[in-house]
């Protein structure tokens, strides 16, 4: 058999088989992505929140995407007490002016970024929130300043539709 | 190998065929071309739009539709309507919704995350407003009925006087496409019937072909999503199975001297 | 089995190998020495095999979406199909794939039917084969009843009923397949354990078929005896794994014809109406595979005799390698034989179509009629023909008559023969 034809052979066989995987791979990845949120899960992306009955130095919990939202309204001093903090002294650094637009209202993804668990209101070192699974401590502002966890809670995309209500998503 | 190729394309038209007249229906139903028909075919989305509007002024004051969403007329492979006419439409039901923080159910405009409102509570409500016939939910029904879209289109235009000597009781209608001849449905459409805001004139026909167009969207939304796949599908099945018969060609070669 | 003295190149294989011989299986299976004259019809064991897998992936993932509940079924059925990503997509696979899957396994017992596999030394194969066949209607069954539609719940109902038919204890055996005293809940959420269950027994059955089968080695078209490795013997891999990939594309572009763009035309309407028990839809029809049985049962007409009759017809396929008694495996070399066995084709696809007629009239004569010739066929027909038929000479070896070696008067005929195979 002569080189040209070896090679002519090389190449069927290379097709066939580069033709073959790209099949193999186009059909695994429905089976993947099936398990990604479906269309209707996709659609309760947003929540509207009804504000009114929240009084100062109060905060409400509500469902979002199967996760607790905190909804607090600051008093003054916890309000002058996140926005004095200095940067360099976060091990996340994030102004407050950032995190809570309107500084009487902070929203919040209820979830400690360590692992997972929701940390209980007004308690911890530093009048925030505070996690019961791992200690991590959170400020005023819900930014992390103890323990284990490596970022601030994080703040969902939400605006206010009117005085009352607020929509997160 | 030329065998093979007519035994098994023999196996493939008989069983195609076979199941094709099994499935079919005696009557001969009324004929008209759908676009989403055939390999490519995609649905027209005016024909959808009209056939919503159709839906919602007629058919929904009695028929529910429980599995579709609002945001499902927005989606791609439907009626297409933009989002912000979804929002619209949403908003224009009211959704029952609850229990708000003092236990009560109250109501909201709907949102795009909606189900279709339904006309009544429940199967025995529906049944008790309708003289004890449910009107089925059309979700599904295209696909719930032997002759498929052809039936449904028949049926809206099927309404005649009932022959002579045949006797039916109130509440019952002569329809020559239904299954024993009585429906508990009256006949709901007559020309002009509805305002098509596309200027679109509302024959019976015209809104017959609109509203079965939409149904069949309705209880088969991915369809055009599963032409276009299919073709790829079968256009890619084919150049694998031209590239393995020659590889299969050249590795018996082999042993073809030995032989 | 091949080669037991295989020794792996690699020091850690040899390790590995010496504790878990994974290495000689795979040897084994890439060397297994197979016939070289295999038509097309040998194809359809590894068609058999891709339509498991793929009933079993596709299956698994609609159980992450699909809700065992009567009052859920139907509505996280149609979750799938609409808000599921791809889910679509994979439903219409598992829902045609059953019906692929059953076409493929009549064609490979037709095959073996034809040149005689079922016979000795192959009957264990074929009695595996025949368990598999009877769990692969079981799970059809028991999968058909999940979308909880109209023709889930009434097929349910009726072909649970069938055992309302043994004496005293029938009704009793019913009650416990439902759980109740009707078709509902619990029967759904049982039918949808064993349906997932059944799948994995027919894999691990597969398993020891295709180990039995190993043990003889494949039966071929000419159906004598080869000698194994030989000339007449080509090894597994390259030469079997490419054409049995070439005739699975080509039936997979018939599969995906079905679910591209008939993805309903095997199924029924009715099964998209939600369950209702107080409602029979007009025709109660099977899917199209167990027609032929159904056609069986309806054509007695007595009901414990009509499903004796019913389970016979798959049983005395246990004990066809006996009641077969000609000596001849292959039909090629049977000229009575293989108008006999045409007559039998015909004669379960008429069953199949009466079964999907109403049971009155013609219909019931002819199925009637083709019921006793289906048992006549094994009962009577095949035994007697054993010792009566006149058989063409065979040849020595697989390649004789294609070198023309073979100088009796025979050869002629049996290279027309082989021609056909081709």
């Amino acid at each position: 058999m002569s080189e040209k034809k070896t090679n002519r052979r090389d190449f069927l066989f290379t097709a066939t088989y580069a033709v073959g995987a790209v099949g193999v791979g186009a059909t695994i990845w429905p089976m993947i992505d099936q398990m990604n949120p479906d269309a209707s899960v996709k659609a309760l992306a947003s929540t509207e929140v009804d504000v009114s009955s929240v009084n100062v130095g109060k905060t409400i919990t509500v469902l979002w995407r199967g996760k607790p939202v905190f909804i607090r309204r600051r008093t003054q001093d916890e309000i002058a007490e996140a926005r004095s903090v200095k940067l360099e002294d976060l091990k996340h650094p994030e102004n407050d002016e950032d995190r809570a637009k309107d500084p009487e209202w902070l929203v919040m993804l209820g979830v400690c970024t360590h692992l997972g668990c929701v940390p209980l209101d007004q308690k911890g070192d530093y009048n925030g929130w505070f996690c019961p699974c791992h200690g991590s401590h959170y400020d005023t502002s819900g930014r992390i300043r103890k323990g284990p966890a490596p970022t601030n809670m994080e703040i969902p995309k939400y605006e206010f539709v009117n005085a009352n209500t607020i929509k997160i998503g | 190998m030329k065998k093979f190729l007519k035994l098994f394309s023999f196996l493939f038209v008989l069983l195609f065929f076979s199941f094709q007249t099994l499935a079919a229906e005696k009557v001969e139903y009324l004929k008209t071309d759908w676009s989403f028909k055939g390999l490519f075919g995609k649905f027209d989305r005016s024909s959808l739009q009209r056939g919503y509007q159709v839906y919602t002024e007629v058919c929904s004051s009695c028929h529910s539709m429980k599995y579709l969403s609002y945001r499902n007329l927005a989606e791609k492979g439907g009626p297409e309507f933009s989002e912000a006419q979804a929002k619209a439409i949403a908003a224009s039901f009211e959704v029952k919704d609850g229990p708000n923080e003092d236990g009560d159910m109250f109501t909201r405009p709907g949102k795009l995350s909606d189900k279709f409102v339904m006309p009544y509570e429940n199967v025995k409500a529906a049944q008790a407003a309708n003289g004890g016939a449910y009107p089925p939910d059309m979700s599904v029904l295209v696909k719930a009925r032997g002759g498929g879209v052809d039936y449904i289109y028949s049926l809206l235009q099927g309404y005649e006087d009932p022959p002579i000597g045949m006797e039916l009781d109130d509440g019952v209608y002569y329809n020559k496409f239904m299954y024993g001849n009585k429906i508990k449905m009256a006949n709901q459409l007559s020309d002009g019937l509805v305002n098509y805001s596309d200027g679109t004139e509302a024959t019976v026909e015209q809104m017959s072909k609109d509203v079965t167009t939409f149904l069949m969207w309705a209880a088969e939304p991915h369809l055009e999503a599963r032409h276009q796949m299919g073709f790829k599908a079968i256009v890619y099945l084919i150049i694998l199975t031209i590239l393995v018969y020659f590889s299969m060609k050249k590795i018996w070669s082999r042993i073809k001297t030995e032989v | 089995m091949s080669d037991h003295n295989y020794q792996p190149q690699s020091k850690f294989g040899k390790w590995f190998n010496d504790r878990l011989p994974l290495l000689t299986l795979a040897n084994h299976l890439t060397d297994y020495p197979t016939p070289k004259n295999l038509n097309y019809w040998w194809t359809f064991g590894g068609i058999l095999t891709f339509c498991l897998i793929t009933q079993i992936v596709t299956g698994l993932v609609l159980a992450m979406h699909y809700i065992a509940h009567a009052d859920m079924a139907f509505d996280s059925v149609e979750h799938i199909m609409r808000d599921v990503n791809y889910g679509w997509l994979i439903r219409y696979i598992h829902a045609n794939g059953a019906s692929m899957f059953f076409l493929a396994v009549y064609i490979h017992i037709f095959r073996s039917l034809f040149y005689g596999s079922y016979k000795s030394p192959r009957e264990i194969i074929w009695i595996i084969g025949i368990i598999i066949y009877l769990l692969m209607m079981a799970a059809a069954f028991m999968g058909y009843v999940l979308p909880w539609g109209q023709m889930s719940f009434w097929g349910a109902t009726v072909i649970t009923n069938l055992f309302s038919a043994i004496p005293l204890v029938g009704e009793g055996i019913v009650t416990w397949l439902w759980g109740g005293y009707s078709v509902d809940n619990p029967t759904l959420t049982r039918f949808f354990t064993l349906h997932y269950l059944i799948p994995f027994l027919i894999l691990g059955l597969v398993v020891l078929h295709i180990w039995a089968l190993h043990v003889p080695g494949n039966n071929n078209p000419v159906g004598i005896d080869i000698k194994k490795p030989s000339k007449d013997t080509v090894p597994f891999h390259p030469y079997i794994v490419i054409k049995d990939g070439f005739a699975l594309l080509m039936f997979m572009i018939v599969f995906a014809f079905f679910v591209f763009y008939t993805p309903n035309i095997l199924g029924h309407a009715d099964n998209y109406i939600e369950a209702d028990p107080l409602v029979t839809p007009a025709h109660i029809v099977p899917e199209w595979y167990l027609l032929p049985f159904y056609a069986i049962l309806r054509s007695v007409p007595d009901k414990l005799l009509g499903v004796v009759a019913m389970l016979s017809a798959i049983l005395i396929l246990a004990a066809l390698p006996w009641l077969d008694t000609s000596k001849i495996r292959s039909a090629v070399f049977r000229p009575l034989y293989k108008q006999f066995y045409w007559i039998l084709v015909a004669d379960v696809l008429i069953l199949g179509y009466v079964g999907a007629m109403p049971a009155e009239g013609l219909y019931l004569l002819i199925a009637r009629i083709a019921t006793a010739y289906y048992f006549l066929h094994f009962l009577v027909i095949l035994p007697v023909l054993g010792f009566k038929e006149r058989t063409l000479p065979i040849p020595l070896s697989i390649t004789e008559p294609i070198l023309g070696g073979s100088p009796n008067l025979a050869a002629a005929k049996i290279e027309k023969g082989l021609d056909k195979l081709k």
